[in-house]
């Protein structure tokens, strides 16, 4: 009976190990092909794995690509981080139980979203109003509209994870900042959220490989063209965006141009593991025990 | 009353060396009208500091104080002894109004400390708790440094230049006699510190607002013999500069380190008096019976 346990404990190990094997052996028929070359993938400023037809003028550079992703993300960390933290703070600390009840099941309604819904608010909605608001100073397709979505979609997870470290912050530590004369809103910033500080960072960090790794939204709504820039008004395929644009290609298994999907699924493997690893280092150097 | 002042050896006489607000008389900033209370005016021992009068609390419906009068010395260590529930502590945390944040929790009577009515609604509580240090049941310093967990209050409060502050934090660790043990590490974590030593430390964070009033919720409760015994050495010397008010459950502690003693049962205040003859010739056969161990 234990042994069945044990299997299906190792088989998450398994699978981990299975995902890995299959990045590393496909992206080595990338890596190994005589069309390119480290330096260009990791330098280079030009990706044209799916506009070229002829493998001679395809270009292998990953910068646009990774750009296009860190555009979306740090639009998305610029909403749901300032605006998940202050409404924890707000649920943890101050809120009444009749706000508390509307406010979380609604988090929990956002947090349900189907991405593809999100996805076709940016396209049909949030992109519109920009253009709209700007005078047309925005593509029909482009960076900030998915990365507001993908903002949107962020915030329900920082919010709840970082309420958990609020809350698991002892009442002992709040007395004692009220005995010293701190008002609430003192208390909530000189004590209460420093001593929660690793959990709202390992809460940043998650959502940071959420919105990385966020592939719905920005294939609908960040548009197709990947260019190195840090405009975010234009069209800016991601990582994923390209993944899922190579996939849905004509593009035929056992071209180089289709195994750069691997080469840039590798890549983002490794951002996201980064983080994780970041997470985790991150919890256990700003841990306390207030037992 | 026997007393030992291992510690008095390591609290070198410091006068607190910079103009600060607590450098003032304590009770002039807490009264309305600081001429009532003048600093030159020889100090009366029994000069009343907090005065209890008709005083009800409840939590929701439950009644946790009926109608106790009691007024508090200036400049003695008063302990609130009594069985568990009796509204000792409950008392306590109302002077520093720290009950306004039990939501339920609300009172009727008179609490004044000098000329300042606590209760009322206009009361400034962030200056009333900067006037009225509290020490918790279990030590609670930030998880910051030890450092840092003195500085704390000062920071909020006063606008003082490094060097001033460094002075204050130094000068608060050695009136709460931990000095000597953080010197070498005033920017470890606190939290590294042992039970007493924390506990030393949460002193000496109360201390460096300069309040008049110290509240002590069963201080030593957490603590092993010995960081017990330096607590309350400590206490015995605080009383010169502060009023102490101190819930205990443990007797011995309360005639060991109180001047007066105030015993609660049921939410009613039974007896109180100098700590002496509550112990030793208790006018209460309850008091009588809880001093002596009978039940409690």
């Amino acid at each position: 009976m234990v042994a069945v346990l044990a299997m299906c404990a190792l088989a998450t190990v398994g699978i981990t190990v299975g995902i890995i094997v299959m990045l590393v052996g496909q992206s080595w028929n990338f890596f190994n092909s005589e069309h390119v070359s480290f330096k260009e993938f990791f330098t280079g400023t030009e990706w044209t794995a799916l506009q070229s037809k002829n493998i001679d003028d395809a270009k292998f550079g990953i910068l646009p690509l990774l750009s296009g992703t860190f555009r979306v993300t740090a639009i998305a960390m610029l909403i749901a981080l300032p605006s998940g933290l202050i409404t924890a703070v707000y649920l943890s600390e101050f809120a009444s139980k009749k706000v508390r009840a509307v406010l979380k099941p609604t988090l929990e309604v956002i947090a349900g979203i189907p991405t593809v819904v999100l996805g076709y608010f940016a396209v049909l909605v949030i992109g519109p109003s920009l253009q709209w608001l700007t005078d047309g100073g925005f593509d029909a397709f482009n960076a900030t509209s998915a990365g507001i979505a993908v903002g949107i979609l962020c915030l329900p997870m920082v919010c709840s994870l970082s309420e958990d470290a609020l809350h698991a912050v002892p009442r002992a530590l709040r007395e004692g900042a009220y005995g010293l004369g701190c008002t609430p809103f003192e208390t909530s910033v000189k004590v209460v959220i420093p001593a929660a500080l690793s959990g709202i960072v390992s809460a940043f960090l998650l959502a940071f490989s959420r919105a990385v790794g966020e592939t719905m939204v920005v294939a609908l709504a960040a548009g197709t063209q990947a260019t190195y820039t840090m405009d975010p008004r234009t069209q800016s395929q991601t990582m994923t965006g390209f993944i899922v644009e190579m996939i849905k290609s004509e593009n035929e298994y056992g071209t180089v141009q289709y195994f750069s999907l691997y080469g840039v699924a590798i890549a983002l493997f490794v951002i996201t593991f980064g983080m994780t690893l970041i997470g985790q280092l991150v919890r256990r150097r700003y841990r306390e025990s207030y037992s | 009353m026997t007393l030992h002042n291992n510690h008095s050896a390591t609290i070198p006489e410091h006068t607190r060396p910079i103009k600060l607000p607590s450098d003032m008389p304590q009770s002039a900033s807490v009264t309305s009208d600081p001429t009532s209370n003048p600093s030159n005016a020889p100090q009366l021992a029994d000069e009343t500091c907090i005065e209890i009068a008709n005083f009800n609390a409840w939590y929701g419906s439950f009644q946790a104080i009926d109608d106790l009068t009691l007024k508090i010395p200036r400049n003695q260590v008063t302990a609130f002894i009594g069985p568990s529930g009796c509204g000792k502590s409950t008392l306590l945390r109302w002077i520093n109004r720290m009950n306004d944040i039990v939501p339920t929790a609300h009172s009727k009577g008179t609490l004044r400390i000098h000329d300042l009515d606590v209760l009322s609604p206009s009361t400034d509580v962030v200056h009333l708790r900067r006037q009225v240090g509290m020490v918790f049941q279990k030590p609670n310093p930030f998880p910051k440094s030890i450092y840092e967990n003195v500085a704390f209050g000062p920071r909020l409060h006063l606008k003082l230049r490094r060097g001033e502050l460094d002075e204050l934090v130094e000068w608060s660790l050695r009136k709460a006699a931990v000095w000597d043990e953080v010197k070498d590490r005033l920017h470890a974590p606190a939290l590294g510190l042992s039970g007493g030593q924390q506990q030393r430390l949460c002193i000496a964070r109360a201390i460096a607002v300069g309040p008049e009033i110290l509240l002590m919720d069963e201080p030593c409760s957490a603590l092993d013999p010995a960081s017990t015994l330096a607590i309350e050495d400590l206490l015995y010397e605080l009383r010169e500069q502060y009023t102490i008010v101190m819930v205990t459950h443990n007797m011995q502690q309360a005639s060991r380190c109180s001047n007066r003693t105030a015993f609660f049962f049921e939410g009613r205040l039974v007896e109180s008096g100098p700590t002496d003859d509550v112990f030793t010739k208790p006018q209460q056969k309850r008091t009588d019976d809880y001093v002596r161990g009978r039940f409690g």
